[in-house]
């Protein structure tokens, strides 16, 4: 097995001294800047790159991978604790780890995170060891017409994300897709959708600007507004006896999330268009579609936790693909890894791991290596952020505010998101007290920019022949799965009906 | 007492001295915070590529004291970056790296309100020539080859490139009208994704510049088959230019870097400096010629020269392509 004795040299290499301490550096300070709101691994990775030009070529790369992978675990953290997504490819853990903390069993959300998280990496590892050639053909082949199969495919499990109520549920799609729309277009370059002329709008909705808004603010305002001051005190304690049974506990709640968004992440962040986002949040969807107990999802369930965790990881690990085989990064992050990596003087692209062995495997140790010492330090981590917890909710409000205004400042910084997300957040208080499910938005602001542009591009490329879709060998399938998925729901209402008009005369 | 034209200047000089921080006199002008280095394209594309490495090398030789922060802005073929850097609430710390779009947005978008001679020269780090590529599995390996294989295909002939008024369209459009070729265009966000789409045979061919094709190029997948340069590339000495095949036309981007409108002087000559000792580094000087590109060092006053006449070429080439 060549691959493996590659393999294990590589390992070998990132325990050099240098480089272990590299990938415990990078991991610690990756979970505290991804356990920040707002700033995720792209900020962590840019912040740090010019300390990489100290060390030789192959101890900064691993540098890097390690910021990223740390900033993946932590960005649970916030998530969990405080309910304000630390990062965007970690809005899809609030979904579950807020409501989890609210009952008290914070520190069982955070061991699941911390476990999926691991295991998302760990498959995702091996995966790209054993296949990552074959994986970036396989990326190739997915064209304009495939992307949008995909994204049909996302938008079909979300259908049955917001619970039995579906018109609320395609209202809330519909609502985040015009969010998403605002903008330049793409394919004619014309500003549209610029509400009342404001200059802020032609850059487009950013996603994380909403979903801090919705999570951070409108969640903090409907605490306030059901407790009406007098907060639930959960005093979680932390023993080494906790840790233990909550290990035993997400082993056996959150495997199933953990599987599906293991494998689904890892191949949502192979494609060069999605990343990380996507890939935790198309996972959370397909767990909740798949699940036993649908209805938990949302209110607590470790399987919520677990896929959107370890689909990120894996979704990670997976973006590195593209990047490292083609050149073309699948995420911000990594398009800020290929920066360095061409001032190192590495030609990303198909010829790496033919002419930089030494360096493709030194990277791919480090991928296991950084992954294990991430699950270790968040692990030693978890009664620091549970303590955060223990603080009065008349501390937290105000923190929670002032922690979502930073975060969506450091977005974009810039004023104007400030203001869209206290907005957002308003709008999101009262579209839940009215009832409407404000994931389905969320998923429709992040999916609807790369599902839009493929649906033009493909059309085009059949001068308007919406067969396309069905006639290509990998969209075809993916496309009757989705629009299956899609009418099931309106299926099953209309069998009810039927069987309810048949029972009348009898 | 007669206001003579000296003393006029010298009461000028006087004002400006006593109204300038003896700080900056001292030392010059440094940024105070990080800088807004923003990005005219969607990441993994040739400006990309050009913004992250000169990031790089900024970092490298520590010629920043704040650290250069890079934004990509692509939407609107560079509109959004356009308008971003215009309305900069602190115009000192906010950087562009352009290309022709730099250009042709504002002449395509009037109504943004963009004058491309209000923003302020830094520095123009070169020139990126096109390429026509194909997959190797086309079979295609010559010009004649290709032409002949688009007109075959009647209108159903694929390339993609980076959005209709975009330099490849340029390009594509020039070369179309020359060859009479009838091709389906489709637009994509950036250099990267389509150079991607090529490999994976989404679509036929490509105008790419050649730093976005090099990685498949040197893996065999993709072949050249026209350059539209002034001369024979030297990476590509077999391929072609479009001036050989008898058609008088070449076409470059721009890889230059311009501080938002309403820049200090101060500023500009700050970054002036910063980009003329990235310029002049061993990094920058191989990584023109690794990736093909011309050197083409200009003083601030003949970028606003070059500026005013690319904006004239740019207004006939649209006009020629009924823009």
């Amino acid at each position: 097995m060549e691959v493996l004795s590659l393999l294990a040299d590589g390992m070998l290499l990132s325990l050099q001294p240098l480089n272990l301490a590299m990938i415990l550096i990078g991991v610690t300070v990756g979970l505290f800047i991804g356990a920040m709101p707002g700033l995720g691994s792209v900020n962590g990775v840019a912040i740090l790159l010019p300390v990489t030009f100290l060390v030789p070529p192959g101890s900064a790369i691993i540098f890097l991978a390690a910021i990223y992978y740390g900033a993946m675990y932590g960005g649970a953290v916030s998530s969990v604790t405080l309910g304000i997504p630390g990062a965007s490819t970690a809005v899809a853990t609030t979904f579950d780890g807020r409501p989890l903390a609210r009952q008290g069993r914070a520190s069982l959300a955070l061991v699941t995170a911390a476990l999926a998280s691991f295991v998302g990496g760990t498959v995702a590892n091996v995966l790209f060891t054993l296949f990552a050639p074959v994986l970036a053909s396989a990326a190739l082949s997915f064209g304009p017409p495939e992307v949008f199969a995909l994204m049909l495919l996302a938008f079909a499990t979300f259908v049955g994300l917001g619970g039995d109520d579906i018109p609320k549920t395609i209202f809330s799609i519909c609502f985040g897709l015009v969010l998403g729309a605002i903008g330049f277009d793409q394919i004619s370059g014309a500003p549209r959708l610029v509400l009342f002329d404001y200059n802020g709008f032609l850059q487009g909705i950013g996603f994380l600007v909403l979903a801090i808004g919705v999570y951070g603010i409108g969640e903090m305002l409907w605490t306030i507004e059901q407790s009406r001051g007098e907060i639930e005190s959960t005093t979680p304690k932390m023993t080494i006896k906790g840790i233990t049974a909550d290990t035993k506990e997400a082993a056996k709640r959150g495997w199933r999330g953990t599987m599906i968004g293991s494998f689904l992440g890892f191949f949502v962040g192979v494609l060069p268009a999605a990343g990380a986002t996507p890939g935790s949040l198309m996972s959370y969807g397909v767990t909740k579609m798949l699940s036993r107990n649908p209805e938990e999802f949302g209110k607590g369930s470790p399987d919520g936790v677990a896929a959107p965790e370890a689909a990120n990881n894996s979704a990670s690990t997976g973006s590195m693909l593209p990047m490292l085989t083609l050149g073309i990064p699948g995420s911000p992050t990594t398009a800020i890894l290929l920066g360095g990596m061409v001032i190192w003087g590495l030609v990303p692209g198909p010829r790496l791991f033919v002419d930089e062995q030494e360096f493709v495997w030194g990277l791919i140790g480090s991928f296991y290596i950084s992954n294990a010492a991430a699950l270790l330090i968040n692990l030693a981590f978890i009664p620091l952020f549970i303590w955060m917890l223990r603080m009065p909710f008349t501390i937290l409000a105000p923190m929670i505010f002032v922690l979502s205004i930073a975060g969506g400042y450091a977005a974009t910084r810039d004023m104007f998101d400030i203001w869209l997300m206290v907005v957002f957040g308003l709008g999101a208080f009262f579209l839940r007290k009215f009832d409407y499910p404000l994931a389905p938005a969320v998923l429709a602001i992040v999916l609807g920019p790369i599902a839009e542009p493929t649906l033009r591009q493909s059309l085009l490329l059949s001068s308007g022949d919406p067969s396309i879709f069905f006639t290509r060998p990998v969209a075809g399938p993916i496309t009757v799965v989705a629009l299956i998925l899609i009418f099931l729901p309106a299926l099953k209402v209309l069998r009810r009906r039927v069987g309810r008009k048949s029972k009348k005369p009898a | 007492m007669k206001l003579t034209k000296r003393i006029f200047m010298g009461a000028v000089g006087a004002a400006l001295l006593a109204t300038t921080p003896m700080q900056a006199l001292a030392d010059g002008w440094k940024p105070r915070k990080p800088i807004d280095f923003v990005i005219m394209a969607g990441p993994g594309g040739g400006a990309d590529q050009i913004a992250r490495f000169v990031q790089s090398v900024a970092e490298k030789k520590d010629l920043t004291n704040r650290p250069l922060v890079p934004n990509n802005k692509g939407g609107g073929s560079g509109a959004e970056a356009l308008i971003h850097v215009s309305n900069a609430n602190d115009p000192d710390h906010t950087i562009l790296v352009t290309l022709n779009s730099f250009f042709t947005t504002p002449l395509r978008q009037s109504n943004l309100g963009i004058d491309v001679q209000k923003f302020t020269p830094v520095a123009m780090m070169g020139v990126d020539p096109f390429v026509l590529w194909v997959h190797k599995d086309s079979g295609i390996t010559t010009i004649d080859e290709y032409v002949e294989t688009v007109r075959e295909m009647g209108g159903e002939y694929v390339m993609g490139g980076t959005g209709a008024g975009q330099e490849d369209s340029i390009v594509i459009a020039y070369m179309s009208e020359a060859y009479g070729l009838d091709i389906k265009y489709i637009p994509y966000d950036g250099g990267g994704a389509v150079a991607k789409d090529l490999a994976g045979q989404q679509i036929m061919a490509s105008v790419n510049n050649p730093a976005e094709a090099k990685g498949f190029y040197a893996a065999g997948d993709f072949v050249p088959l026209l350059a539209f340069s002034d001369e024979r590339m030297p990476a590509y000495p077999d391929v072609p230019t479009i001036k050989e095949q008898g058609h008088d036309f070449s076409y470059y981007n721009q890889r230059a870097v311009v501080g938002a409108p309403g820049m200090s002087d101060e500023a500009a000559a700050y970054y002036q400096d910063v980009f003329t000792q990235i310029y002049e580094s061993d990094e920058w000087q191989g990584y023109l010629e690794s990736e093909s590109l011309s050197p083409l060092w200009m003083n601030a006053d003949e970028q606003r020269d070059y500026w005013a006449l690319q904006v004239e070429n740019h207004k006939k080439l649209l006009a020629a392509l009924g823009e």
